[in-house]
């Protein structure tokens, strides 16, 4: 237990943060929240600021620094405009699970529900999109609160968590005792197991003869990536994966058959309706995996390892559910499978796989047209990442394309905005990420149109000289939306050709080493020179304009009406 | 199949719960028959009541995310044969009819509804009960005109023990 006597409410706050562990803080100053910066002024030494250009890049960055290092990400904002610029992020973290703590100034507690200057009720507009907020009047209330925030953030299934402070709180002095929060009695965490079902599970597998893990985020949140690759080892069952589990095992792992999804691969969404159990470890059915529930897997049997006691049954029925933290229910049906060759099963999947790489990955990735693709790109920054990468996408066709084919060998190497499809997601979060994990390489990927909606921050990582490499794919377009145009609105292209300024010259403007590529000759040396260089690098890839993203399962459709054109 | 549903959540006494939880029906656009809350059998626990009617799958879910709220400390749902419960009604009617139409008094009686307060003006009366009879009684007095009618959310209690203390001491240790 930490004790200092009479200090101001400021105060009391950093030295929270300090206790939590967190040294580096994102955020944006305004009149609520000055007692805290002008705190934060003396302890610079301590703790980092990083001030963002809008709040929202300060929770994304938060984000991307929590998805890279599993700790909590901490974003600082003032009351009012600067509150309500967290929410997009808030949503972001609550729907994909992130470690989130969020502090608002407020105005003085005498002036909540006047309609004072830049007085927002962020609680009422926060609390959809928390696992938990509050707001303190009193400045007593500060250690407690903060303990319990960090405590609710990181444990369990993660969240986003929003404290609220008065001005009057931030300034008013007390005597201050931090002991950190271990329980909150009417909080369970973390599920009891049952061995019953582990004893079910383990049955199941064990009749199986096509079965089939999909594993996803809960394997990298549980931090069980080790206890995962035992259990795909021992049982030796093909595993697909969703696009925020990637990573948790290498994709060159043998028993990595790709990605489940919209636009996942062929071979495991087909084969999701097609194989006899299907075991879902860590993920929750979300509708851009399954697609038309009616027809997902309906021959199967599922069992369905969960955290989170809400998913269990939420979207698909499970036959078994084992409850609990991976990390422990894994080992233990480890214990009780074995391994099986299901070599029909596994010719099946390269069967699907031959088939997708003659109708679609070949023209991504080894295109014969003039113009380049968005798939060659990725293919170079594997190539020249040694497929080891922290890849941070933003949202539309690239970031189909860079979980498609970027190549991972470490787990949290995939950062993307997954449950919300935030679009301007990955600059900050790229900042973040590499504040997060500095000794390796991180490199966004962007597209034109998300680019510009978080582009301000290119002055965070001017002043910062965070050294994340930008790639923006541009095709002029709002690629995605214009790919349902064509598909679905008989290529009616309203509102998505974009007309686009000089991105190479905005870079410079901020001071930044930047390049423009446009053809195939020199895609390979501008990403080499890119990924040489030890500083933040900006590098724009002009694209087709209207190349689709394949294959893809219609909205609404079954996972085995999967379209490869 | 739609049925009516008695939720019951045992909950810390918190502020922004009540919001909480009436935003995850308002989400998934399902309309709140009542809700009430007050003090539990537990000092500093609070109870909310609230009735539904839902297929059994979607109430099922409704509670799973209920009980995912930080603050919530078990949710139950429970069918009309499950529980035993009552509303309360006051119904205020002005004094005159109660002195000159004798029929009034009757209906008092017959319906085992109490008289609160009388004065010059008013008086008022209060029924606790099942839904229609709170319904009959409003439906008798209405020719008489009624001042003003209130009636209140349904109040339950489960037939089965809730053991919600024996919880609370396995959560306490
Ligand atoms: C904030 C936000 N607004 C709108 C959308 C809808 N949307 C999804 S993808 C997309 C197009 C993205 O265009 P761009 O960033 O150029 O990427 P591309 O698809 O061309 O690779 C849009 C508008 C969104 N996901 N997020
Ligand atoms: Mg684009």
């Amino acid at each position: 237990m930490t004790s200092k006597k009479n200090i101001t409410g400021s105060e009391a706050l950093i030295h929270c943060l300090l206790e939590e562990g967190v040294d580096l803080i994102y955020g944006y100053p305004g009149g609520a929240i000055m007692p805290f910066y002008d705190e934060l002024y003396k302890f610079q030494d301590k703790l980092q600021h990083v001030l963002t250009r809008h709040e929202q890049g300060a929770t994304h960055a938060a984000q991307g620094f929590a998805r890279v290092s599993g700790k909590v990400g901490v974003c600082v904002a003032t009351s009012g405009p600067g509150a309500t610029n967290l929410v997009t992020g808030i949503a972001d973290a609550m729907i994909d699970s992130t470690p989130m703590v969020c502090i608002t100034g407020q105005v003085p507690s005498h002036l909540l529900g006047s309609d004072a200057f830049q007085e927002t009720d962020i609680i009422g507009i926060s609390t959809p999109v928390t696992k938990w907020n509050y707001q303190i009047t009193d400045v007593t209330e500060i250690p407690e609160i903060m303990a319990k925030a960090f405590y609710i953030a990181r444990s369990g299934r993660p969240g986003p968590v929003l404290v609220d402070i008065t001005k009057d709180a931030q300034f008013a002095s007390f005597d201050f005792n931090y002991t950190p929060c271990t329980g909150v009695r009417s909080y369970k965490p973390v599920p009891k197991i049952k061995t019953t079902s582990i004893d079910a599970a383990a049955a199941l597998i064990e009749k199986a003869e096509k079965p089939l893990i999909v594993w996803g985020q809960g394997v990298i949140l549980g931090k069980a990536e080790a206890e995962f690759k035992a259990f795909v080892e021992q049982s030796n069952i093909p595993a697909a994966w969703t696009i925020l589990g990637v990573s948790a095992i290498a994709t060159d792992h043998p028993l990595n058959v790709g990605m489940v999804g919209m636009h996942g691969n062929y071979g495991p969404n087909m084969l999701t309706n097609d194989c006899d159990v299907l075991i879902a470890i860590g993920m929750r059915f979300d509708d851009r995996v399954t697609g038309n529930l009616e027809s997902y897997a309906k021959q199967a049997k599922i069992i369905h390892l969960e955290i989170d006691p809400a998913e269990i049954n939420k979207n698909v029925h499970a036959d078994v559910a084992v409850l609990g933290d991976v990390k422990q229910t894994l080992p233990l049906l480890t214990e009780k499978v074995t391994a099986k060759p299901y070599t029909n099963w596994f010719a099946a999947f390269k069967k699907h796989d031959e088939i997708e790489f003659e109708k679609v990955i070949k023209n991504d990735l080894h295109p014969t047209k003039e113009g380049l693709t968005m798939g060659e790109v990725l293919k170079e920054i594997n190539r020249a990442s040694n497929n080891d990468a922290v890849i941070v996408s933003d949202v539309g066709q690239h970031q189909m394309i860079a979980c498609r084919y970027a190549r991972f060998s470490n787990s949290k190497s995939n950062i993307t905005s997954g449950g919300l499809g935030t679009m301007g997601f990955a600059l900050p979060a790229a900042i973040g990420a590499k504040m997060g994990a500095p000794e390796r390489e991180v490199v966004a990927i962007i597209g034109d149109g998300g680019f510009q909606m978080t582009i301000q921050e290119l002055g965070t990582i001017f002043q910062t000289q965070a050294a994340v490499k930008v790639v923006v794919l541009n095709n002029d377009f709002l690629g995605m939306v214009r790919q349902w145009q064509q598909l679905f609105f008989d290529k009616r292209y309203a509102s998505t050709e974009m007309v686009n300024p000089d991105f190479v010259k905005i870079a410079e403007g901020y001071f930044l080493d930047a390049k423009r590529v446009t053809t195939r000759e020199d895609l390979g040396s501008a990403i080499d020179e890119m990924m040489a260089s030890d500083k933040p690098y900006f590098l724009e890839v002009c694209v087709e304009k209207e190349d689709n993203v394949f294959p893809m399962i219609p909205s609404g459709a079954s996972v085995s009406e999967i379209r490869l054109s | 199949m739609e049925k009516k549903y008695t939720i019951s959540i045992y909950t810390e006494n918190s502020v922004g719960l009540l919001n909480r939880v009436s935003a995850i029906f308002q989400r998934r656009h399902i309309n709140i028959e009542s809700i009430t809350s007050s003090a539990s059998e537990i000092e500093k626990v609070s109870r909310f009541v609230i009735v539904v009617s839902l297929s059994e799958e979607a109430v099922k879910k409704v509670v799973g995310q209920i009980e995912k709220q930080i603050e919530v400390i078990k949710a139950f749902y429970h069918t009309d044969e499950e529980t035993i419960f009552q509303e309360s009604a006051l119904y205020k009617v002005a004094s005159k009819s109660l002195f000159e139409e004798r029929h009034i008094q009757n209906i008092i009686k017959n319906s085992h509804a109490n008289i609160v307060t009388v004065n010059t003006e008013f008086f008022v009366i209060e029924k606790t009960g099942f839904r229609h009879e709170t319904e009959q009684l409003y439906s008798d007095l209405a020719p008489y005109g009624l001042l003003q009618f209130v009636r209140s959310g349904r109040i339950s209690v489960t037939k089965s023990p809730m053991n919600i203390k024996a919880l609370l001491t396995r959560l306490n240790d």
